[in-house]
């Protein structure tokens, strides 16, 4: 199933991200590319198989819920590109 | 130039007097400067790096010194040092410096290393030329008109060209190894969870590794015992007790070494094939028993490997929308138009072609058809392994199909590309260590990496291996 113009369209609003016109095509034509190279894994009999998310298994970890000092404000607004003197600040959010 | 033949030696030859610290600095920071050209670092610790060598000589005369005093090591521009730049060589963090140090760094300053600078990278790690470094390539030391391989080429060509004495690379699907193999030194890549990931910048988190280019196989163990182990800051990390590497590289042990069929056919030089060949004769003269075994599921590797790193990639790289940190387009006029014109304008293509797929793969109607198969798939490929390690202790591969290819050849293909991956993938997908050592060059002079794989959390028999090859091959 090749992936459209309008489907590339509709995956680069999902990702927050914008393209030119051409560079939308060339993207569409990569995906489509790349997507029919792994259809290959349909060749194979998955049925039962347990998928895998985790590389090492059996790492499970759990530890206490409890409040630890993290960072201070100041240094979490280090790197801010726009800020007042407590909070970021964004471009209007509410109409 | 250097005048010791290991971080252990070079201890030694300071503390004889042999050695001084601060001239071995400054000489570094000198070959730095000529080697501009390579463009392997993205900044440079001069003053620090100084200061630190005068008081770590004098620590380490002493006698009260941490394990790699002295030792000068660059650390890939995706790990943390605190109060330093962190840019993933990508214009989206351009300015951004880092709030805290990377577990895996922080233990290298615990026990005297001196840190010359960050090196450059593929941005975010994406890519296998380092092609994709918004700070420009990387250029091979051997030949540079070609790639040093990626993504952690900056890591790789340093070391090769002696800017430094080893450096911190990441792997998530080759990019310690195929840089190490291209530029002609050791690369390895522990076990999924060896090294703690804090301070990592999150790529494709399943599959991010923290591993050492090096040398010679004693620093890769002195450094690989430095940085591993358990980690609070990381869930991840594995409580397994790590050896001492460093003072277990002789074995008496007559490892059994597997040859994956699947490994040597289509698309792989011959010149590198040959090498394969010639190692194992060499091996088996030595008493080593040589296998041929399958891994039935190799030609779906790569497939495999794009799908989930690029999901795992589309999901952590969401963090940058120019709200908090990082760039931020001034054409936004709309919380909205921010997070496009910001993500935009920040990330190069591949990134950008990465995030695509990654959100194609995970969006609804097609979760089950890509990502879940791709997952049983990742099974089916760590059970090749789990099955061949029941028969043998290594296997033996080639680290890449072809030796380091020329800046631009392959940069319009990403396919092309992602196919130069084609045997450190599955290292990755099995959450297996690997070590890539240089073994011989091509008749255009270039380096021949060959790649040693074993089975999770066995580190150890892959240095002993690489390191018994280097006293009796590479000398």
């Amino acid at each position: 199933m090749p992936v459209t113009l309008k489907d590339a369209k509709h995956i680069a609003e999902l990702a927050r991200l914008e393209f030119s016109g051409e560079e939308l095509e060339s993207f569409t034509h990569q995906l489509n590319q790349i997507l029919e190279y792994v259809e290959k894994l349909n060749e194979l009999d998955t049925e039962n198989v347990e998928p895998l998310s985790h590389p090492v298994e059996g790492n499970n970890a759990f530890r206490e819920d409890e409040l630890k000092p993290s960072i201070n404000r100041e240094e979490a607004l280090k790197n801010a590109p726009d800020r007042d003197e407590e909070f970021f600040r964004v471009p209007k959010v509410i109409g | 130039m250097l005048s010791y033949s290991s971080i252990a030696d070079k201890i030694n030859k300071v503390k004889s007097g042999e050695l001084s610290l601060a001239e071995n600095v400054k000489e570094y920071i000198a070959r730095i400067h000529e080697n501009k050209k390579l463009n392997a670092f993205n900044s440079i610790f001069e003053d620090e790096s100084l200061k630190e060598a005068e008081k770590i000589d004098a620590k380490i005369k002493s006698g009260k010194h941490g394990k790699l005093a002295g030792a000068v090591i660059a650390v890939k521009d995706v790990l943390s040092i605190k109060n330093k730049p962190t840019t993933c060589s990508s214009k989206i963090l351009k300015d951004f410096t880092a709030l805290y140090t990377a577990t895996a760094v922080q233990k290298l300053i615990d026990e005297d290393a001196i840190i010359i600078g960050k090196t450059n990278c593929d941005e975010f790690a994406m890519g296998s030329s380092n092609e994709n470094s918004a700070f420009g390539n990387v250029l091979n030391p051997a030949d540079n008109e070609r790639v040093p391989g990626g993504s952690s080429g900056g890591s790789a060509a340093a070391v090769a060209a002696d800017l430094c004495d080893a450096a911190l690379g990441t792997d998530t699907g080759g990019s310690v190894r195929q840089p190490a193999a291209f530029c002609g030194v050791f690369g390895l890549k522990p076990s999924y969870g060896r090294v703690s990931r804090y301070g990592l910048t999150a790529f494709a988190s399943s599959f991010d590794c923290i591993g050492t280019l090096t040398k010679n196989a004693e620093d890769a163990a002195l450094i690989l015992e430095v940085i591993s182990g358990k980690d609070k800051c990381d869930s991840t990390s594995y409580e397994t007790p790590v050896p001492e590497y460093s003072k277990n590289l002789n074995f008496e042990k007559k490892f059994k070494i597997g040859l994956p069929k699947e490994c040597f056919g289509e698309g792989l030089s011959e010149e590198i094939k040959k090498a394969v060949d010639s190692l194992v004769k060499e091996l088996s003269s030595k008493g080593f028993e040589i296998v041929d075994i399958t891994l039935p599921h190799s030609e779906y590797t790569i497939a495999t490997y794009y799908i989930l790193t690029t999901a795992e990639a589309s999901s952590n790289l969401a963090r940058y929308d120019g709200a908090k940190y990082g760039y931020r387009s001034g054409k936004s006029s709309t919380l909205i138009d921010m997070y496009k014109s910001s993500r935009s304008e920040g990330f190069g293509t591949e990134v950008k072609r990465r995030i695509m797929l990654g959100t194609y793969v995970l969006s609804a109607g097609y979760y089950d058809a890509y990502y879940l198969k791709a997952q049983k798939v990742r099974r089916l490929i760590k059970n090749d392994f789990d099955k061949a390690f029941e028969k043998v202790d290594l296997i033996l591969t080639p680290t890449a199909p072809t030796t380091a290819f020329k800046i631009g050849e392959k940069s319009d293909d990403p396919l092309e590309m992602y196919l130069s991956d084609i045997y450190t993938t599955s290292a990755n997908l099995a959450g297996i260590p690997g070590i890539s050592f240089p073994y011989s060059k091509d008749s255009n002079g270039l380096p021949i990496g060959l790649q040693f794989l074993s089975k999770q959390f066995d580190e150890l028999s892959l240095l002993q291996m690489s390191s018994f090859i280097q006293k009796t091959h590479l000398k």
